[in-house]
């Protein structure tokens, strides 16, 4: 292992890995929007726009993140849509996370019994209040694991954006190894900026689903 | 009606090289599902027993297989072995191993959470009825950890294809390599092919995963 | 379809229908609740006594008739329903506490929301109930940390804070260990002796006797025979009275073996 070769490109890395976190981020906090309206929609069953959802989701947890990104950077373009690669990265993750947010959102509201409703109901409580005061802190806290395990997924998922240009963790190894053949190094420093931008948060999924598993509220 | 470049699929053979691109990313999911499931199995019930070194080592195994993005076991492995062991494995070959590696991991996860979702009364139960060790795995543990497993072994396989879609960034000519080249070789004649083709590629994916998804809802459903 | 008028100062309800698809649940149900009455419906099961007391809270929807409370209708599509269900207490079997809320959170919560109440007033009233029903130590703990008797008790204070009119209970006291039903029990005693209108669905009934001003048998989703509970367990006048409470009764087993 040359650590002289390890500390020179260190900075290179680091900044690939402030891209990854940066459009990762991104493209999760517009899934989670996606999601939630999605999510929405399908549990009050709104007419027309529940089929558009339904068909969203099936297409977006059917293909590829890697499809649906080279449909959306070269593909359209020729139709007139034209985005830069960031853009691009942030449209595609949340196009993908989207569905995958909005199946956990409804599991969580789906979980919660429909006498729950009533109950809030019989106390006087408006549609809005109910979903307010009563379903949603429940669902939240329902969905969470689902929900940390859809970020580590989408996280990991960035590691496709190089395909689109973008000079993230797999384009600075793949650049490197291209360059210098240090493979060795190279893959070493990509594993681990991979392990410190996945570990914190795969560690605190499990340790949020063991509490939410073994303990609930008021625990 | 604006030009799609769809009028480059009906070209001389170029849907039929698509679906030759996709049958290679099938082909290769499909190898990796059937080694995965019962190495995946076997190592699941492994799991569960009580041997804390043999469950260490695999748990590290296990963390760090699903920790890391594809892609990155896909190019450790590819590049790593060429250079440390001085094979050159073709990236078909790489991509088989680590589908394999991975669907290992997931699959016996799988196993592990499907075994210890059966509550402990149904053991119990079983015993208060006479029944012996062997006949409880065989007659009431199995059958149910069975009908949890099938739709998520099935779901399982459409992440594989999938994850497919990775393998051309190790090299390997599969169904986006092949637009890219019908892309490329109509690039004067055709200049808004990539619309088209990508579209389709998309689709020929959904085509491939949806019926698959299907079946393990379906599946999940009347099993609950 | 207007069936029977009961007058009454404070509860009117008139005669309704509810049918799932063709299947009629309640039907020419003609009934008239008095200010401060105590009414037990009994019958067998799927008779359609606890989706009467859900009609009357505008869970579920009518088809025909229709049910008043103050000569205002309720009707799960009115406009004013969140308003009209304020008036209207209601306890389920399952208690229905609110999980993520603690025993206190989940009084406070509609009268704070619902009626915009100010803080310190509502808490008063509530630990004040509270205390009554001998949980006052419990404000503090989450749902899950209590018994179901005592889960129970607090569904019923929270209904009690929001000052209903009438309350409605749905088979309390089923989802229960024989030693909590008591419990349960003791507070709608309690509140029946307070002057209280209240509807009742129970199988208990020793304690149906003791709490009832009327008795109202349903059978097949109609009002099959009504009375006080001296006429109705003492003197039942249908043969289906009869044998309902029949299978309350419990023959020495021993005597018939051999």
């Amino acid at each position: 292992m040359n650590w002289e070769f390890i500390l020179k490109y260190l900075p290179m890395y680091e900044k690939a890995a402030w891209l990854t976190l940066r459009i990762g981020l991104l493209g999760i906090v517009f899934a989670i929007i996606v999601g939630f309206v999605c999510s929405t929609i399908q549990y009050y069953k709104v007419p027309v726009l529940r089929q558009i959802v339904a068909v969203y989701i099936e297409l977006s947890r059917n293909t590829p993140l890697l499809v649906q990104l080279f449909f959306i950077y070269y593909g359209l373009p020729k139709i007139g849509i034209q985005t830069n690669a960031e853009a691009c990265g942030v449209a595609g993750l949340a196009f993908l996370g989207g569905s995958y947010m909005a199946e956990a959102f409804r599991s969580g509201l789906e979980a919660i019994e429909p006498i729950q409703t009533e109950s809030a109901y019989s106390l006087g409580m408006n549609r809005c209040q109910t979903m307010r005061y009563i379903i949603l802190p429940q669902a939240m806290s329902i969905s969470v694991p689902a929900f940390v395990a859809n970020v580590i997924f989408l996280l990991k998922e960035t590691s496709v954006f190089s395909a689109i240009s973008l000079m993230d963790l797999m384009f600075t190894a793949k650049d490197l190894i291209g360059l210098y053949y240090k493979t060795t190094e190279s893959l070493f420093l990509l594993v681990v900026f991979y392990l410190i931008l996945l570990l914190p948060i795969s560690i605190l999924g499990s340790l949020l689903e063991r509490r939410l598993r073994y303990a609930g509220f008021g625990a | 009606m604006p030009d799609l470049g769809l009028e480059v699929l009906l070209k001389g053979s170029n849907m039929l090289r698509l679906l030759q691109g996709l049958w290679v990313a099938l082909r290769i999911s499909l190898i990796a599902v059937v080694i995965s499931i019962p190495s995946g199995l076997l190592f699941g019930v492994l799991m569960t027993r009580k041997n804390v070194v043999l469950k260490a080592i695999f748990r590290v195994y296990l963390e760090f297989i699903r920790i890391m993005p594809q892609l990155v076991l896909l190019f450790l492995f590819y590049f790593s072995t060429t250079r440390t062991f001085g094979w050159n494995l073709s990236g078909e070959t790489a991509s088989i191993i680590v589908f394999v590696l991975w669907g290992t991991a997931e699959m016996s996860d799988l196993v592990r959470g499907a075994l210890i979702s059966i509550p402990k009364h149904q053991y119990e139960s079983s015993a208060a009825l006479g029944l012996t060790k062997m006949q409880t795995y065989l007659y009431v543990i199995i059958p149910q950890a069975v009908r949890r497993l099938i739709p998520l072994s099935i779901n399982l396989i459409t992440r594989m294809i999938k994850t497919t879609s990775l393998i051309l960034m190790i090299g390997v000519v599969e169904v986006l390599k092949v637009a890219q080249q019908i892309i490329e070789a109509n690039r004067m004649s055709s200049p808004n092919a990539a619309f088209g083709i990508y579209l389709t590629v998309f689709l020929l994916y959904f085509i491939a995963c949806w019926p698959i998804s299907m079946l393990a809802k379906y599946l999940e459903r009347k099993w609950r | 379809m207007e069936v029977i008028f009961l007058g009454t100062d404070i509860v009117i309800y008139r005669t309704f229908e509810k049918s799932y698809d063709d299947n009629l649940i309640l039907d020419d149900i003609d009934l008239e609740v008095h200010q401060g009455e105590v009414i037990v419906l009994v019958g067998p099961s799927g008779c359609g006594k606890s989706t009467m007391l859900r009609c009357i809270n505008a869970l579920e929807p009518i088809q025909g008739g229709e049910i008043k409370l103050n000569g205002e209708k309720i009707d799960p599509k009115n406009k004013n329903i969140a308003e009209l269900r304020q008036k209207i207490g209601m306890v389920f079997q399952s208690y229905e506490l609110f999980p993520h809320l603690t025993v206190l959170d989940n009084i406070l919560l509609a009268p704070m929301k619902v009626q915009k109440r100010k803080k310190e007033e509502a808490e008063k009233e509530a630990m004040a109930l509270l205390e009554r029903v001998g949980l006052a130590e419990k404000a503090k703990s989450y749902p899950r940390q209590l018994s179901g008797g005592q889960k129970q008790r607090v569904a019923i204070v929270r209904a009690l804070c929001m000052h209903p009119e009438i309350l409605l209970f749905d088979e309390v006291t089923a989802a229960l260990d024989p030693e909590m039903v008591r419990e349960v029990l003791d507070v709608m005693l309690d509140l029946a002796s307070q002057g209280r209108t209240m509807m009742i669905v129970t199988h208990e009934m020793q304690f149906a006797k003791a709490v009832a001003d009327r008795v109202i048998f349903l059978n097949g989703g109609k009002i099959v025979e009504e009375g006080t509970p001296e006429e109705f367990f003492e003197h039942p006048k249908t043969d289906r009275a009869k044998q309902f409470l029949n299978t309350f009764e419990f023959h020495e087993a021993k005597t018939h073996v051999k």
